[in-house]
């Protein structure tokens, strides 16, 4: 029989504990394929978050440090800059790194670190529950907001590509989505792009990659799906909002 | 041993003064401390260190008790006088203070630094005629050593060095001709 | 090799940089901040990284990050910027990832005041931040220990695989004192980390993690950490003695302090009484077998401390009620002199001797 799929041998394989439906396990391939295509596994050292993702170090192939709640890129600092030849990646959710790691968060990429940051985006702390996270939509349900995130009480969910995007020293970020396969080849492209360019000692790279999260949104997988393309990419649009190889500033 | 507490205003070279102090203090071989006052009064109040220089191990570097007190100006002249011991010796930039310690168990100096400082070349000087002064009426350290230390931190300025060195010698002649 | 005029806060970063302290992430806050200005000198000198962080919470994790990809990483801060740290610290010691935190402490609590204090104690010494641990605490008294102890924290902390801290208060941090440095060490002479995630891939990738979700996993881990406290304290335990050997009184103190009590003991001799210091110096392991001893002896302890009284706790379990154990203590900033503690010292053997 013909073989048609291997995977990639920068995965481990312990089985992953994530829910049914939830796409985190997509990137996480991608992550890997692309760190392998690349021919980088030898030099790449891995910084799992606190949150839905906290797992990861058991899954990716490669030396890990687990970082405290927030810290990951202050982690990656610390690594990056002692060994600035190896190919260090960050991989956090939303309430990780755009809620209590927002100042790591913006001072890694101010000063632009030259490390790689995945950020998992499915506007919600999954791994806790269900509650309401920094990028929790307007009018969603989570379980510290039951009737919905209002904002004269909640606030508005925070868009951190374009935050980051105000900043000089990013060299590329870009926000991409696992809705369908479409989508999935594109974040693909996005993530190994954004290892690339760490690789070419370019600078700072940031994929934001859009997330279903089934469980706490309380919808079938494909519903899922469908919500994220027509509610989450509206509060949070795709796209490149930096890429200084093709002289891209701003969008 | 002899303990020093050096005290005045911010940017009298209170700070720079006790430390050429403890470096000659070990350039010629002995223990030596030099403990600044920090705080607030960093920034343009007052500023004062704790010098002690001695032929045995220092203990405590804290000089609540000096033996010598310089007083760069009023204000700590009369919030140090107090503290100085029975016996000991109060040196005071009579330019910026007057001299009045309120104490007969201690002897007091008074030396018009700042205009003796402006004679010898650089107003900024006072605390070098200061140093004169202590070291003609204490000996606690030499003459080479403060000379040396000085033209070590001025190297490259030979206008400064020869201020610094005029303004000392002028700081001991002022106390050995009295 | 001649002796050199140094600050305490340099002779930390010298001694750091001497033993092969590669990297250095702070953030300022007084009254150490001549530290990660030295070091942001001296860093690049020698090859070395430093990084301002944006916090002291984001500056210890940068440590975990560099000490544990196998580099030599040190962070320093001062009392409110050392319980920023202490998430971090905690984190650390879970993963056993060796690294020196300094802290030159200021009175507090809460932002409290800029000038020396020992009010951290219980925090160096109990731990600090959540769960079973402890570090490794050095507490210096002079301007060469404050080199030499951090040239040493950074062996120990190899050795053991566990954080050491060194606990001065801020006069050590401002003090100038003559030093004589230790040689610069090579690089090629610290044992390699077999540990280190450093990259690498498949069969010979390494973790670092303090996430052990198995309780069956974690007790033979923290009981393991337990074990090697138990070696660093059958080891590693110092303190200096000083007139012990016929004092009626033993002072007790560390750091500036132990100095100042010193002079009081010098004083107290000179007025017939026997007075002796000891001075722990590893304030974890606390030396607890040296007043054990002189509380066969000693008909007192007095322990002098810059805070309400926090090491004398460690005082009394060593002494273990054979002796009464007094204190005298400052706080605020404000520092003791000698005759202060001459008095207390008096006031203690009265006390003892009137039974009470």
């Amino acid at each position: 029989m013909a073989k048609v799929f291997t995977k990639t041998k920068m995965l481990t394989d312990v089985h992953m504990h994530y829910c049914p439906g939830c796409t985190h396990g997509i990137v996480h391939r991608l992550v890997a394929e692309s760190i392998e295509e690349l021919g980088l596994q030898d030099k790449a050292i891995g910084i799992a978050p606190v949150g839905c993702a906290v797992f990861a170090y058991d899954y990716f192939n490669c030396d890990m440090q687990e970082a405290a709640h927030g810290r990951a890129p202050a982690v990656a600092t610390g690594i990056k800059r002692c060994l600035p030849d190896r190919l260090v990646f960050v991989y956090q959710g939303d309430g990780d790194l755009a809620s209590i790691g927002m100042a790591e968060t913006v001072h890694a990429a101010a000063r632009g670190e030259h490390i790689t940051i995945i950020f998992i985006n499915n506007s919600i702390y999954g791994m806790t529950g269900g509650q309401m996270a920094p990028t929790t939509l307007i009018g969603q349900k989570a379980t510290t907001c039951q009737n919905g995130r209002d904002p004269a009480v909640n606030g508005y969910p925070i868009r951190v590509c374009e935050l980051l995007a105000t900043l000089d020293a990013p060299y590329y970020i870009e926000r991409v989505s696992t809705q369908d396969v479409k989508h999935v080849l594109a974040a693909k492209k996005a993530i190994k792009k954004a290892l690339r360019f760490q690789a070419e000692g370019r600078g700072y790279s940031f994929v934001e990659v859009l997330v279903s999260c089934p469980t706490n949104w309380h919808m079938k997988p494909v519903e899922a799906l469908r919500f994220m393309a027509e509610e989450t990419s509206r509060t949070f649009p795709l796209g490149v909002f930096r890429d200084k190889s093709e002289g891209r500033e701003e969008k | 041993m002899i303990k020093i507490l050096l005290a005045g205003q911010g940017g009298q070279g209170v700070l720079s003064a006790g430390k050429i102090l403890a470096e000659c203090g070990l350039k010629e071989g002995k223990e030596v401390s030099y403990l600044p006052a920090y705080g607030p009064e960093m920034r343009g109040g007052t500023a004062n260190c704790s010098v002690i220089i001695s032929e045995e191990p220092i203990a405590s570097p804290l000089c609540n008790e000096p033996d010598v007190l310089i007083a760069m100006n009023g204000p700590s002249f009369h919030k140090f006088t107090p503290r100085v011991k029975k016996g000991g010796i109060v040196i005071v930039n009579g330019s910026m203070s007057d001299c009045y310690a309120g104490r007969d168990d201690i002897t007091v100096y008074d030396v018009a630094a700042n205009d003796i400082a402006m004679e010898a070349g650089d107003i900024r000087s006072a605390n070098n005629v200061i140093m004169g002064v202590l070291v003609a009426v204490t000996k606690a350290v030499k003459d080479k050593s403060v000379i040396g230390c000085l033209n070590e931190k001025f190297i490259g300025k030979p206008a400064l060095m020869e201020i610094n060195e005029r303004a000392f010698r002028m700081g001991k002649e002022a106390v050995i001709s009295d | 090799m001649s002796k050199i005029l140094l600050h305490g806060t340099e002779a930390i970063c010298e001694g750091a940089i001497r033993n092969g302290c590669r990297a250095f992430f702070g953030y300022p806050i007084t009254p150490q901040n001549e530290v990660p200005e030295y070091m942001s000198v001296y860093m690049p000198k020698v090859g070395g990284v430093f990084v301002q962080a944006e916090s002291e919470v984001a500056a210890i994790n940068m440590v975990y990050g560099a000490g544990g990809a196998g580099v030599r990483a040190m962070t320093s801060s001062s009392s409110p910027g050392v319980s920023l740290k202490q998430e971090g610290i905690s984190y650390i010691a879970c993963a056993r990832i060796p690294c020196v935190v300094v802290n030159i402490m200021r009175a507090g609590p809460g932002l409290g005041g800029i000038l020396p204090a020992q009010g951290d104690y219980f925090q160096a010494t109990k731990g600090g931040g959540h769960g079973d641990y402890h570090l490794i605490v050095l507490a210096p008294s002079s301007v060469q220990e404050a080199c030499d102890f951090t040239y040493r924290a950074f062996d120990l902390s190899d050795k053991y695989r566990v954080p050491a801290m060194i606990l001065a208060d801020g006069m050590i941090g401002q003090l100038m004192e003559p030093v004589e440095l230790p040689p610069m060490r090579p690089l090629s002479d610290i044992p390699k980390k077999d540990w280190a995630t450093d990259g690498g891939y498949g069969e010979d990738r390494r973790v670092l993690n303090s996430l052990i979700i198995k309780p069956e996993e974690l007790e033979p881990h923290v009981n393991e950490l337990k074990k090697t406290y138990d070696l660093i304290a059958e080891n590693e335990k110092l303190c200096e003695k000083y007139m012990t050997e016929d004092a009626e009184i033993i002072l007790t103190a560390y750091g500036t302090v132990a100095r100042i009590c010193k002079s009081a003991a010098n004083i107290l001799r000179k007025q017939g009484i026997r007075a002796g210091v000891i001075r722990p110096i590893t304030l974890y392991p606390f030396p607890s077998e040296a007043f054990s001893e002189a509380a066969e002896t000693a008909e007192a302890f007095l322990s002098v401390e810059l805070s309400l009284g926090q090491m004398i706790e460690d005082v009394r379990l060593a002494v273990n009620g054979k002796k009464p154990v007094y204190f005298y203590g400052r706080t605020g900033g404000n520092v003791m002199d000698e005759e202060e503690v001459v008095k207390a010292a008096k006031n203690a053997l009265l006390k003892v001797r009137a039974g009470e």
